[in-house]
């Protein structure tokens, strides 16, 4: 059992080595929270912590930490997502000292997408920091009570389980395992990674991990995203950057009778062959816009029943 | 050099509508260079402005002149005889140049011709590329002289993003990922491992967040 440090109860499940759960709600474009407590509802005895976006893809969206709070009251440990995009080191501190004193234990630090393609596109960015200085400024904050600027915080530092995402799609390709390194080396303990339908470069990639003996300083989690249709693989594969779709599975969709099943039965495949990989300690399901698939993923999967954490 | 782009001629006429003459006052420097406010373009926008308040019934009287350069006052001195007889003064030259007749002219109408855009030069004839951010703090040293800056769009340390793909940063498929390029030139230099050292935070108050900023250097301070 690896040695735990914060109050987080995903990461005392991944510290006595469960296989972990995690998945993703994506907040609502205005100001009501029923949507965000039904996903919370269906989530809860399927997954283990579940990611809050942070207006991603640089849409306005709820509040990741006002999301998380709402999730929060309904049994369901959220890991709050941090870009570097919209928030100064100033802004940054003072929402997660809030996120922290409101319950959450779990933060993932990204730089976020550029807002040139999202809902605000003449906005100005921020990136003060960017996501591995993130990583290291908070780790710091937690294990050396210092603020960013280097001042003391004299009591009550916030102690998070502080997590980084990666990208084995993204070049150049040889350096996507150093720069993870580089994240683990900054204070990341859990990795999750952007969403794999290239199964064998996600091995490649892992390999790479292991020659390095990162999985044994940080946790990774695999990143799966089922697919509805053939177009919306087409649409990955083609217009997001960072991103790779194998033609067999445009092709499979195309051919299959009833795709979102296919796309169901895809995933759960993914997730099989992931678990067999050496020094990937759980699965990160982006059920994009399609969160009511979680459950039977998880359960065909074999990851149900999830196992309990005392206290 | 700086680079600029000349606004929309519409939008130019507009500033100076209530005007029956205009000294049209264009730079040799940078835009000069870059093709936006020189002579030639001077001259241009001059004739330009003549028709189209001609066309408007509303004729207009312009002078031209061009400075060596708008951003030293020096330059810009000779130009006061000129502009004693005019309404308004339409500067081709940078924001500075813009400023510095501003600021000399003070009684007069002075308003700007162009859009100033970046620090850069041409990568071709015809283009212009931006290459510094005017941190205040140059990390070129670090990043195999490429500007992380500037030419990364999230001005990211310790790059690349997750957004790299070929070569292409996320924004276009137009732009290169400087973190790409940094990363290559890092490797035919054979220096991959400084890119493993974790870059700490920019020191922004160099840069224009610390308010704006003046250069002295007291060794040539006359006076
Ligand atoms: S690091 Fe700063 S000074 Fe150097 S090129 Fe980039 S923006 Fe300019
Ligand atoms: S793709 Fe490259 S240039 Fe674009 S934001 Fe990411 S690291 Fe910067």
């Amino acid at each position: 059992m690896r040695e735990v440090k914060t109050e987080s109860r995903l990461e005392r499940l991944l510290a006595r080595g469960e296989f972990v759960v995690t998945a993703e709600i994506g907040p609502p474009r205005h100001a009501n929270a029923e949507i965000i407590r039904h996903h919370a509802h269906m989530l809860k005895d399927y997954v283990d912590a579940t990611n809050i976006t942070d207006c991603q893809t640089a849409v306005v969206r709820l509040s990741s930490i006002a999301s998380a709070i709402h999730i929060l009251n309904c049994g369901v440990e959220p890991i709050v997502q941090m870009t570097c995009r919209d928030r100064n080191r100033i802004a940054i501190q003072s929402d997660l000292l809030g996120a922290y004193s409101l319950g959450v234990r779990n933060l993932l630090c990204l730089s976020g997408d550029h807002q040139k393609f999202g809902s605000e596109p003449t906005a100005k960015n921020v990136y003060d920091i960017d996501s591995i200085q993130l990583i290291y400024l908070m780790r710091r904050m937690r294990d050396q009570k210092l603020f960013f600027s280097g001042e003391p915080i004299k009591e009550h530092e916030p102690r998070f389980f502080i997590g980084a995402v990666a990208n084995p799609f993204a070049d150049p390709f040889e350096f996507r395992v150093a720069r993870l390194e580089k994240k683990v080396e900054a204070g990341a303990e859990f990795i999750q990674t952007q969403c794999i339908y290239d199964m064998e470069r996600f091995e490649r990639f892992m390999e790479m991990v292991r020659e390095r003996g990162i999985h044994e300083r940080a946790y990774i989690l695999a990143g799966v995203t089922p697919l509805k249709s053939w177009r919306a693989a087409k649409y990955l594969q083609t217009s997001v950057s960072g991103m790779i779709v194998p033609d067999e599975i445009v092709e499979r969709l195309k051919k299959a009778e009833d795709p979102k099943k296919e796309g169901i039965e895809i995933c759960i495949e993914q997730i099989k062959h992931i678990r067999n990989i050496p020094g990937v300690h759980g699965v990160h399901i982006m059920a994009i816009a399609w969160e009511e698939v979680v459950p039977e993923i998880v359960q065909r999967a074999g990851l149900y029943p999830r196992p309990k954490v005392e206290g | 050099m700086i680079v600029a782009q000349q606004k929309n001629i519409k939008d130019i006429a507009e500033m100076v509508a209530d005007a029956q003459k205009v000294l049209l006052a264009g730079c040799a420097g940078c835009v000069t260079v870059c093709l936006a406010g020189g002579e030639k373009e001077t001259e241009v926008l001059a004739a330009a402005l003549r028709i189209m308040r001609k066309l408007q019934g509303n004729p207009l009287e312009t002078v031209t002149y061009v400075a060596t350069r708008q951003c030293d006052p020096e330059y810009i001195e000779a130009m006061d005889g000129l502009v004693k007889d005019v309404d308004a003064v339409i500067s081709l030259a940078c924001g500075v140049g813009v400023q510095y007749l501003a600021e000399r002219f003070k009684d007069k109408w002075v308003v700007p011709a162009l859009d100033t855009k970046f620090v850069g030069g041409a990568v071709k004839h015809g283009v212009w590329e931006e290459r510094c951010g005017l941190c205040g703090d140059c990390v070129l040293h670090r990043t195999g002289g490429i500007c992380p800056i500037i030419r990364c769009s999230k001005s990211i340390l310790n790059g690349p993003c997750g957004g790299s793909q070929n070569g292409k940063c996320e924004i276009s498929k137009d732009v290169d990922c400087a973190w790409q390029l940094i990363y290559d030139r890092m490797k035919a230099l054979g220096k991959l491992d400084k890119l493993m050292e974790i870059q700490m935070p920019k020191d922004w108050s160099k840069a224009r967040d610390g308010g704006p900023r003046r250069a002295i250097r007291e060794d040539v301070i006359i006076g």
